[in-house]
């Protein structure tokens, strides 16, 4: 592997010059190894304060039941199953890089999947607590299990997509934290060999006794590459078993085959822009720039450009199916989704998935760090918004007109989505401060091949077609991290 | 002289500790260990570590996985509570596919992990059996033992001609975790 040079042609993964392996360790690990910077405790108190707000919110709907939302006798599921949806959704994308990008062969995938994964795991975390604290006696959470009991037994209902779901979550949830933790070894022994004290027995327990012996090092590939094989299709049958909670009921809106497929791309588009927000900050506060560089950035807006319009075709899709069904039922679900009280809602989804992320075309967009992170946080309120409408506007008139009403939510209900974001933004701070945000073994490994000093050299070795130096020197202009000097001299 | 247990090889860059490794083997001398702080390609085969058979391993537990589900469904809902259901089969099989497949892939990632851990002794508080504390971070080390192979000058040239930065003389196996 390390004897091999890529094509020139590639643009680089790790810029700058003179990078060594040391150097690595030691930016990657710096914010690990340092006491926190004001920008961290700001964001922490802050997540903090949002934290508090979702116990007090979650605990206020335990003692008074969720009678505490804003649900009614017409709309009995809306901002609990909005807000599970829209945190599985975004953690999608870290298993989404680190496995699916894996089997590819994408070699960017190395510097972003462990903060991807990490924010897999705590996005997935926020989605869970909304199953339990939706359940109304959360004490009896462990009746969606099939254990045997005193009722018979009496099973659950293993035709039910609930009891799907429950399977589903729980094997992602934790296949992917056994994914994200044996990557983590290798990193935990590095900090581990060069902490003092309390931190080094801490880590030492943690780090699993990792040597990085040849044999280790073999199997973990091993490992790697089958659990990425495993967990591809994991990924994408979570969020189809999510669609089906809906696609399987007789709801107009909800009741439509076009549904795993058109999750799954929201999934990902929107667990691409939660990376996206989330590491353009991560990038500049932690100064990750030669590790996260403008081609990985760029990469994940063609990835958004193309979900996001897959998402798109899904709207219209379903649009057109409805008027084809014949079915009044439906066709009038969907009038009154675009032109219903809750038009804003569905004009809002529809300018935020579909109409916003279409910006990305312009290179200039792409290649936009403002830009780019407004647009990130703008397709995941699309997001929210989509699963707002198909949940809400599909119940709130149902087929007896007598019953229609319109959904209002309580403070419970804001604070429990306000504060989830607390508690995931709490965790992912804890995430930076205790552990490496950067796989360090990995990006090591792409140190001798695909980086900006290793193709300097080959440049410098001169046996290179000449225009391909030339177009691999244009590509670099897009790059914030690379001195564009070092290149007139060539 | 005849303390030393050990003789480690530490290496700035990878492509000069596979030198080295070569070197060794051309002059048979035997390597106990490498440790790196990534994986390099291409240092199993020269080493003769055998392929991983965890492969193998993730398919049978898979298979587990499988098997258990369409078991325990077909005990709960066809043997012990027949639920009839709009007439329909009480074992309706497409129904269970998204679960068999769930569990067939929780079964086989616990299985691989848990085999993993278990050959490469891996596991939480285990004291390291470190050699060199910068095998972590920026040395490739190659680890000779010193009772078998009894050239220590020899090795020493062989690993400095091939560009080890370091030759250490190691007295004790393993660095104090304690």
């Amino acid at each position: 592997m390390s004897g091999h040079s890529e094509s020139i042609l590639r643009e680089p993964l790790i810029t700058g010059q003179n990078i060594t392996y040391a150097q690595i360790t030691e930016e990657i690990l710096s914010p690990v190894e340092n006491k926190p910077n004001k920008a961290w405790w700001i964001g922490f108190i802050l997540a903090l304060c949002g934290a508090t707000l979702w116990i007090v919110s979650v605990g206020y709907t335990f003692w008074f039941g969720i009678g505490a939302w804003g649900l009614n006798k017409t709309v009995g599921w809306a901002w609990d199953i909005t807000g599970f949806v829209w945190w599985v959704g975004i953690g999608h994308a870290g298993t989404l890089i680190s496995a699916v990008l894996l089997l590819f062969r994408q070699n960017w995938r190395n510097s972003i999947n462990r903060s991807a994964e990490a924010m897999t795991i705590f996005a997935v975390i926020c989605a869970a607590t909304y199953v339990v604290s939706h359940m109304g006696r959360p004490w009896l959470a462990y009746w969606v299990l099939p254990l045997p009991n005193q009722f018979g037994s009496l099973w659950v209902n293993f035709n039910s997509p609930l009891v799907w779901d429950m399977f589903a979550i729980s094997t992602y949830f934790s296949v992917s934290l056994l994914f994200w933790y044996t990557g983590l070894l290798p990193d935990i022994a590095t900090i581990r060999d060069r902490a003092t004290g309390v931190r080094k027995k801490i880590y030492t327990i943690f780090s699993f006794g990792w040597s990085g012996s040849v044999k280790t090092w073999q199997r973990f590939e091993a490992v790697s590459l089958i659990l990425a094989g495993i967990s591809t299709p994991l990924v994408l049958s979570v969020h189809t078993i999510v669609s089906m909670d809906f696609a399987t009921s007789v709801i107009p809106g909800w009741h439509t085959t076009i549904f795993p497929p058109y999750f799954v791309a929201g999934a990902i588009f929107s667990g691409f822009a939660m990376v996206l927000t989330l590491m353009l900050v991560v990038r500049k506060v932690l100064g990750l720039e030669n590790y996260i560089t403008m081609f990985h950035i760029e990469s994940m807006n063609k990835i958004i450009i193309l979900t996001g319009s897959i998402v798109g075709v899904a709207y219209l899709t379903e649009f057109f199916i409805a008027w084809y069904s014949g079915s009044q039922y439906e066709q009038y679900a969907f009038i009154n989704r675009a032109t219903g009280p809750y038009w804003w809602a569905y004009w809002m989804m529809m300018t935020c998935n579909v109409i916003s992320p279409q910006l990305l075309w312009f290179k200039k967009v792409r290649l936009s760090i403002p830009a780019t992170w407004i647009l990130s946080i703008v397709v995941n309120i699309g997001m929210w918004f989509e699963r707002f409408v198909i949940i809400v506007t599909s119940l709130h008139r149902d087929y007896l007109p007598s019953s229609w009403t319109m959904f209002y939510p309580s403070w419970v209900d804001v604070g429990v989505f306000v504060g989830s974001i607390g508690v995931f933004f709490t965790l992912f701070l804890l995430f930076l401060r205790v552990l490496p945000s950067i796989a360090i073994a990995e990006v090591k490994m792409i140190l001798k091949t695909a980086s900006e000093q290793s193709k300097m050299k080959l440049i410098k070795e001169g046996h290179l077609d000449k225009e391909h130096v030339a177009e691999y020197v244009e590509s670099l202009e897009k790059f914030d991290s690379v001195k564009q000097e070092d290149y007139a001299k060539i | 002289m005849s303390n030393i247990k050990y003789i480690l090889g530490s290496f700035g860059d990878p492509d000069e500790m596979l030198h080295g490794i070569e070197k060794l083997q051309e002059n048979n001398i035997a390597i106990y260990d490498v440790y790196t702080p990534m994986p390099i390609h291409g240092i199993e085969a020269k080493l003769g570590v055998k392929r991983s058979r965890l492969d193998v391993a993730a398919f049978f537990f898979g298979i587990t996985g499988t098997i258990t589900m369409l078991t325990g469904v077909y005990l709960a809902t066809a043997v012990d509570w027949p639920v009839n259901i709009g007439g329909k089969t009480h074992f309706a099989l497409p129904d269970f596919i998204p679960i068999t497949f769930e569990l067939t892939i929780l079964f086989c990632a616990f299985g691989l992990v848990g085999s993993y851990y278990a050959s490469t002794h891996l596991f939480p508080g285990r004291a390291p059996r470190v050699m060199d504390l910068r095998a972590t971070d920026d040395r490739f080390i190659i680890a000779i033992d010193a009772k078998q192979n009894t050239e220590h000058e020899k090795i020493d040239e062989l690993l400095k001609g091939a560009g080890a930065l370091e030759v250490k003389h190691n007295e004790r196996k393993y660095l104090s975790y304690e």
